[in-house]
């Protein structure tokens, strides 16, 4: 997809004047937050696993390359095949390749965020193939052909009244004036429109949420079954993931697979979790003749070798953005591309470039809520704080920004200057707002008492006060 | 240079290393060293089928015991009637499921094979029941096509009590018991209730895409 990351504010700005974005944004405030909460005080291990979810990347990401060629072995043992894939134009043409060997026309979908990271569907439909979305949520937006605006609930940000419009409108099949008004009618319609989907398709594409070295394995996380469905109909299982989902073996499975759903929707456990192995063996009544993995790097290698390295341990389980004050109030839409909330923050700018997404990581307040809930304990604000680093350095930081902290850099590094300014600053202010105890307007800082009025100082700095507490004089 | 000597290159230029010796992760693999598991998923043989039925009922599946595979035919024949469906399953093509009593069921057609369209509800085996979370692990092969588990409305999965262990670890144990280290059947299905979404409004609604219906016959063979 194009991004629209480069206009982060003006996307903030609409989504925060969008009505019906704020009604279906207060359903993750008052879903995720509790339900998480509760699925890990009910599991007295859950920190210990969170601990130990962490170890287990960290230890395979320090012998990636080992890992993947294990993993690449196992799946060839298995009568698989791996296509490495540097970029995303490489890895859309493999999988163009196998679809047009096989003469596909439906290629249906499991939930995949590398497929819109590669934008996968505008290129299949550019060659005359129908993809298909399955997930609902996704199948939803891929109607109104829209992205995902939350990474494990793509249509978190539509009410029921809106999905109804649009499926009365693109399922035209079906009487005019029949019930459509409740989550069930649209579940039930949906399932029907997509059983025919899944039957008719030549190619299935799933993404996967882990690779599994010991045993050439890629496993999904679902809870519809439509990845399941989508992958075992077909002729073709085409899986799509990208090269840091690899994890050593089946007991370090286990392990995430504790803190995954827990994390997400505060699930014990998600109703499918489904590890495939090759294509169908000869005794095997069904299953998919041809097993194809596309592991893409698209700057993946680039990020192990950086500061953004602790990137490559998310196991995308929305928690960051769920638990995030600004994704409260903007949604995902506004960040512009594929990844939104705290992680998109820190991964868009390593996939699409800083100069392009610069905007989000100063999105945030630094509440440390992301960091504190995320399962494989990513310090999300510290990754922000080094792409403003870069951005500084770079020169990419917009000019009154840069001038304002090179002035106040002058000033803490002269301690004396600055208390004595400082105090001056009070004093003035303080005398000033004596009267109203409150500014409704002050100079440079519109952006604030534009919304709310800045309370008056009472004159005299905490410093100053602390040395009179004290006895002592002020510095 | 292929993209995979490419990536390959990329990933040792980024970790700083040659090419290297494996062995740490050769002995990584093979040590099966197990995470913290959940106390709770430690328990003695009858408690922890306890705790599947449990966790498995809080899933949204339904369980029904009966005392030994005779009784089987009759359970899902009742089960079916007591939800007004047609009195057809899919079955497995599976010598366990073909050696029950089907004919004390005479109002019962049951068909064997890999599901089609068509089928309301469908009877598997099952490789194993994990206690933890109420989940249930499915293995594919000869005499287990995937597609019974995921096409027909509903699902019945036959689980004997002695098929029950803890946590998820166990049951890799006996997979790999089974087909010995390095391999896997194709599918691992592990199931834990029926198909759900809350993809609208956050509103949990059963039958996504997968069964509506999840039920499990429980034999309890002494274990």
């Amino acid at each position: 997809m194009r991004s629209t990351a480069h206009s982060f504010k003006d996307n903030a700005k609409a989504a925060m004047a969008d009505p019906q974005l704020r009604r279906a944004l207060d359903n993750v405030k008052t879903g995720f937050i509790g339900k998480r909460a509760k699925a890990a005080a009910r599991l007295p291990e859950f920190e210990a696993l969170r601990d130990a979810s962490r170890a287990i990347k960290v230890h395979t990401l320090d012998h990636l390359d080992l890992y993947l060629e294990r993993y690449e072995k196992n799946v060839l043992a298995a009568g698989g095949h791996v296509h490495w894939c540097e970029s995303a134009a490489d890895a859309r043409a493999a999988v163009l390749e196998i679809c047009q060997r096989v003469g596909a026309k439906t290629v249906t979908k499991g939930k995949s965020m590398i497929c819109e990271e590669i934008a996968l569907n505008e290129h299949l439909e550019a060659e005359g193939m129908i993809p298909v979305e399955t997930d609902l949520g996704e199948y939803i937006i891929q109607l109104r052909h829209e992205p995902p605006s939350h990474i494990i609930a793509p249509a978190v940000h539509l009410t029921k009244d809106a999905i109804e419009a649009d499926f009365r409108q693109a399922h035209t099949q079906f009487p005019k004036d029949r019930p459509l008004s409740e989550p069930r009618h649209l579940v039930d319609e949906a399932r029907q429109v997509l059983r025919t989907r899944f039957l008719e398709a030549d190619v299935g594409i799933t993404g996967a949420n882990f690779l599994i070295a010991e045993t050439g394995s890629s496993v999904i996380v679902t809870n519809e079954g439509n990845g399941d469905l989508t992958q075992v109909i077909p002729k073709v299982h085409i899986v799509v993931a990208s090269l840091e989902k690899v994890i050593p073996n089946l007991c370090d499975l286990s392990t995430i697979l504790r803190v995954l759903a827990r994390s997400a929707t505060g699930q014990e456990f998600s109703t499918y979790t489904t590890v495939s192995s090759g294509p169908k063996r000869p005794e095997d009544p069904d299953g998919p003749e041809e097993y194809h993995v596309i592991l893409l790097d698209n700057g993946r290698t680039q990020m192990l070798g950086n500061e953004f390295r602790e990137v490559l341990h998310c196991i995308r389980c929305g928690a960051c953005m769920n638990h995030c004050p600004v994704y409260h109030a903007i949604g995902g839409h506004a960040y512009g591309w594929v990844y939104p909330g705290p992680i998109g923050a820190v991964l868009t700018p390593g996939l699409i470039g800083i100069e392009e997404a610069g905007d989000l990581p100063n999105a945030s307040s630094f509440c440390g809520r992301c960091e504190s809930v995320c399962p494989m304990r990513i310090p999300l604000p510290k990754l922000m704080r080094h792409w403003r680093e870069r951005e500084f350095e770079r020169r990419l930081t917009p000019a009154p920004v840069r001038y304002g902290l090179a002035a106040w850099a002058f000033l803490a590094r002269r301690p004396a200057l600055y208390h004595w300014l400082l105090g001056l600053e009070m004093r003035v202010l303080g005398a000033l707002g004596r009267r109203k105890g409150r500014f409704a307007w002050l100079p440079f800082a519109g952006g604030w008492t534009r919304h709310r009025d800045f309370p008056a100082p009472q004159g005299k700095t905490f410093q100053a006060l602390w040395a009179e507490r004290q006895g002592t004089r002020a510095p | 240079m292929s993209g995979r000597d490419a990536i390959l290159g990329a990933l040792r230029r980024s970790l700083k290393r040659q090419a290297g010796d494996d062995a740490a992760v050769e002995a990584r693999l093979k040590a099966y060293e197990r995470g913290p598991v959940p106390a709770r998923a430690q328990l003695e043989p009858t408690a922890q089928v306890d705790l599947f039925q449990a966790m498995a009922e809080e899933h949204a599946a339904s369980l029904t015991r009966v005392a030994s595979a005779q009784e089987v035919p009759g359970a899902v024949a009742a089960y079916l009637k007591a939800h007004n469906l047609p009195q057809r399953l899919r079955a497995a093509p599976d010598p366990e499921l073909d050696a029950l009593p089907w004919e004390t069921q005479s109002l019962l057609t049951v068909e064997r094979g890999r599901a089609e369209a068509e089928d309301t509800a469908s009877l598997t085996g099952a490789f194993a029941g994990i206690a933890e979370t109420g989940t249930l692990m499915l293995l594919s092969g000869e005499d287990a096509p995937t597609t019974l588990n995921f096409l027909p409305d509903t699902h019945i999965v036959l689980l004997k009590a002695s098929q029950v262990v803890g946590p998820y670890e166990e049951a890799w144990d006996l997979v790999r018991a089974k087909f010995g280290p390095d391999a896997m059947p194709r599918t691992v299905n592990m199931i834990t209730g029926p198909s759900r979404t809350a993809d609208i409004e956050q509103t949990i609604q059963l039958g996504a895409h997968g069964p509506r219906r999840l039920h499990i016959v429980l034999i309890e063979d002494g274990a």
